[in-house]
């Protein structure tokens, strides 16, 4: 099968009221360490039917970040601080629990990244999926077991009639992973998060990951959210991306804008240190030194040892994320395309 | 040793005039499958199935291939750490397949290996000092105070500060353990290094610096490499030459900008297909090559081409007829029937 259907401007990207809208959320852990500052102020916007792609090395904070929002994340240790998620005009994170578990694989989807861990090992895959439609929408078995193979036909399983009786361990990881967006996509949500659902599969098998989840996003028109870390993916999949560096997002913007001309000096080194044709023979441009430790609160940029733009300013106050165009959004002192500090912020 | 094969894969692509420091033949590693309480061996996971390849001395080669390829086994039966079924492995003129033990023993520092994984190869209990100074202890006779030079030498060589030597690999991040993976596997001075998929876990900005290091290592201490991955960008970058196995066969071998180039086996074409490419403007044009279906298992080949259950342009023949490896440009080998007529 081939196909060359363009990745975007599938679904028109209205400036109407997100379907989500994340303000300064703050999640930390306590640790036998310390605390571990995980998620330092994170504020995002997702429009109906944008795909988001969340951009970011182990660490960074990206998962913590959307776990955050379903309250997915085990507490203690860990504690959202600050911070409001509104979704359907109420705030994920006020509401009660009760209503926070219809929410939770209803209206708001999750596929994760390994496939084996997330599904019952002593369950069939058809039940698995009913159970998420029974929860959700109540209703008789014979009907459940019909939208069950449907929802297995949609995610391009073969002979779902006969899968609906297996096991999780007698299907591939590429079909887990299937069944996993099945059971994500069962009650129809308006956002599917995907934390690095194809990190753990080779790469023939991830295309077609790839592939059927623009197909599904075409046809159910809902948000996606998709997290990795491979800029790769990102590319061919997304309309928007945001880099996230220690528990901060550095860079939003448009996807085609992000890769023509990345601005914050952590993105341009991702970019500029994957392999191509290009260098080959010459050393690979790399990102000096780690990332930062996550417990200590950040009171200057985090990523200012790493930088090579670093200055004084750097060191001294923590640049907010705030608009330099209309589409863009930046967290940094440095002004690349004056190649000189910012003047006016 | 017999080095014939009844799998196609029989002879590789023969290096004129260049350096032969490892080959390869008619290698092949079947391991047992068995069944009830003695054990009666009911079939076999054929890991590995007739390849044959060379490696020149100084030079990268990769192995690429998706999981289940037979990628890792074909290095640790070259390594010997897997006693081969059948085939042979000349390291440097001498064969390793059914050597005695205390030659085996004698070349053994010369071959090493990188792991994929700095958690899990390196043992929490010791030191970095211990870790690398172990193969010395094991393999040199060095009064400690020697050794402990040796170990600081190495620590600089490979970029970490020498007065650590005494931490635990806890203390390291992932780039830095793999670090002291590589430290360990040049303390004997090899020639040649079993790298396999050594990037894998690591982050995106931490991969480059690693890639870094070991072609600076190479230059400097002529090191050859095996390179173990399923990263085909970077092995475009660190490759002199590919070799793409499928199912426990070697697909295609060639140069690496031939490879990239002129992709011969339908594979080939599709794995370099699915790798996506970090640009939004090619995403959204280039057409992809979208395999169905999974691998099929080890255990239970298919008859005919391995990849005729998958492979977009299968005809009959490829389903009943294993497909010979053949020469089609000097240096660029593959195994389909639809290529070279």
């Amino acid at each position: 099968m081939t196909s060359n259907q363009p990745a975007h401007g599938a679904i028109e990207v209205t400036d109407a009221q997100p379907v989500l809208r994340v303000t300064d959320l703050t999640t930390q852990f306590d640790t036998q360490d310390g605390m571990v500052h995980a998620v330092n102020g994170v504020s995002f916007e997702l429009a109906d039917g944008e795909v988001l792609g969340v951009v970011g090395e182990s660490g960074s904070g990206k998962s913590v970040t959307m776990m955050s929002l379903l309250r997915l994340i085990p507490m203690p240790p860990g504690e959202i601080v600050a911070g409001e998620a509104i979704f359907e005009g109420r705030d994920l994170l006020a509401m009660d629990l009760d209503e926070l578990r219809l929410v939770r694989g209803g209206k708001v989807g999750f596929i994760f990244q390994d496939p084996m861990t997330s599904l019952n090992p002593v369950l069939t895959v058809g039940y698995q999926i009913m159970e998420s439609l029974r929860i959700h929408q109540p209703g008789r078995s014979t009907e459940l077991g019909r939208q069950a193979l449907e929802l297995l036909q949609l995610v391009g399983i073969p002979s779902p009639e006969e899968r609906l009786r297996s096991f999780p361990h007698e299907l591939s990881g590429g079909m887990r992973q299937r069944v996993m967006i099945a059971i994500a996509l069962a009650c129809r949500p308006r956002i599917l998060v995907a934390d690095e659902p194809t990190t753990a599969l080779d790469v023939t098998i991830q295309a077609q990951i790839l592939e059927l989840v623009k197909r599904l996003r075409r046809e159910l028109g809902m948000a996606v959210i998709w997290i990795t870390h491979d800029l790769g993916v990102v590319a061919g999949l997304v309309d928007r991306v945001v880099v996230m560096y220690a528990g901060r997002i550095v860079e939003d913007a448009p996807v085609d804008e992000f890769y023509a001309s990345p601005q914050h000096p952590y993105s341009r080194g991702l970019l500029a240190s994957l392999p191509s044709a290009a260098v080959r023979g010459q050393k690979l441009v790399n990102i000096e030194g780690q990332p930062p430790d996550m417990r200590d609160r950040p009171t200057s940029c985090s990523f200012a040892p790493r930088c090579p733009h670093v200055h004084d300013r750097c060191h001294r106050e923590d640049p907010a994320l705030v608009a330099i165009s209309g589409t863009r959004q930046l967290a940094c002192w440095w002004d690349i395309d004056e190649d000189s500090p910012r003047v006016h912020r | 040793m017999s080095t014939a094969s009844s799998h196609g894969v029989s002879t590789a692509a023969e290096a004129p005039g260049s350096d032969v420091f490892v080959s390869v033949r008619g290698l092949k590693k079947h391991f047992p499958v068995t069944k009830g309480m003695f054990r009666r061996q009911v079939g076999a996971v054929r890991a590995v199935d007739g390849v044959s390849f060379d490696i020149r001395r100084g030079e990268t080669l990769a192995l690429v291939g998706e999981s289940g390829s037979g990628k890792s086994t074909i290095g640790r039966t070259i390594l010997q750490l897997e006693k081969a079924t059948e085939g042979s492995v000349v390291f440097d003129g001498v064969e390793l397949v059914g050597l005695a033990a205390g030659e085996l023993r004698r070349t053994r520092p010369r071959m090493q290996m990188v792991f994929q994984d700095p958690h899990a190869s390196l043992n929490p209990r010791m030191t970095v000092s211990s870790i690398i100074g172990e193969p010395l202890l094991e393999h040199r006779t060095s009064s400690s105070r020697e050794r402990q030079e040796r170990v600081e030498e190495l620590l600089r060589l490979v970029g970490l500060d020498p007065s650590h030597a005494n931490r635990y690999p806890h203390e390291f991040s992932g780039g830095q353990r793999q670090r002291i993976g590589i430290a360990r596997a040049i303390a004997l001075n090899p020639d040649f290094i079993v790298c396999d998929e050594p990037i894998a876990a690591l982050d995106v900005s931490i991969q480059a610096q690693v890639v870094n290091l070991m072609e600076e290592l190479q230059n400097l201490l002529g090191l050859t490499y095996l390179f173990i991955s399923h990263d085909l960008g970077m092995v475009r970058h660190i490759a002199d030459r590919v070799a793409v196995m499928y199912l426990g066969k070697i697909m295609e071998l060639a140069d690496v900008d031939s490879l990239y180039a002129e992709p011969l086996h339908p594979y080939t074409r599709a794995l370099q297909s699915s790798a996506p490419v970090p640009d939004p403007v090619v995403e959204a044009t280039r057409v992809k090559i979208i395999l169905e279906g999974d691998i099929p298992s080890p255990s239970h080949p298919p008859p005919g081409c391995p990849f005729s259950t998958r492979c977009p342009e299968a005809v009959e023949r490829c389903r009943s007829e294993v497909p010979a490896w053949r020469e089609v440009a000097p240096g660029h080998g593959v195994a389909c029937h639809l290529v070279g007529g």
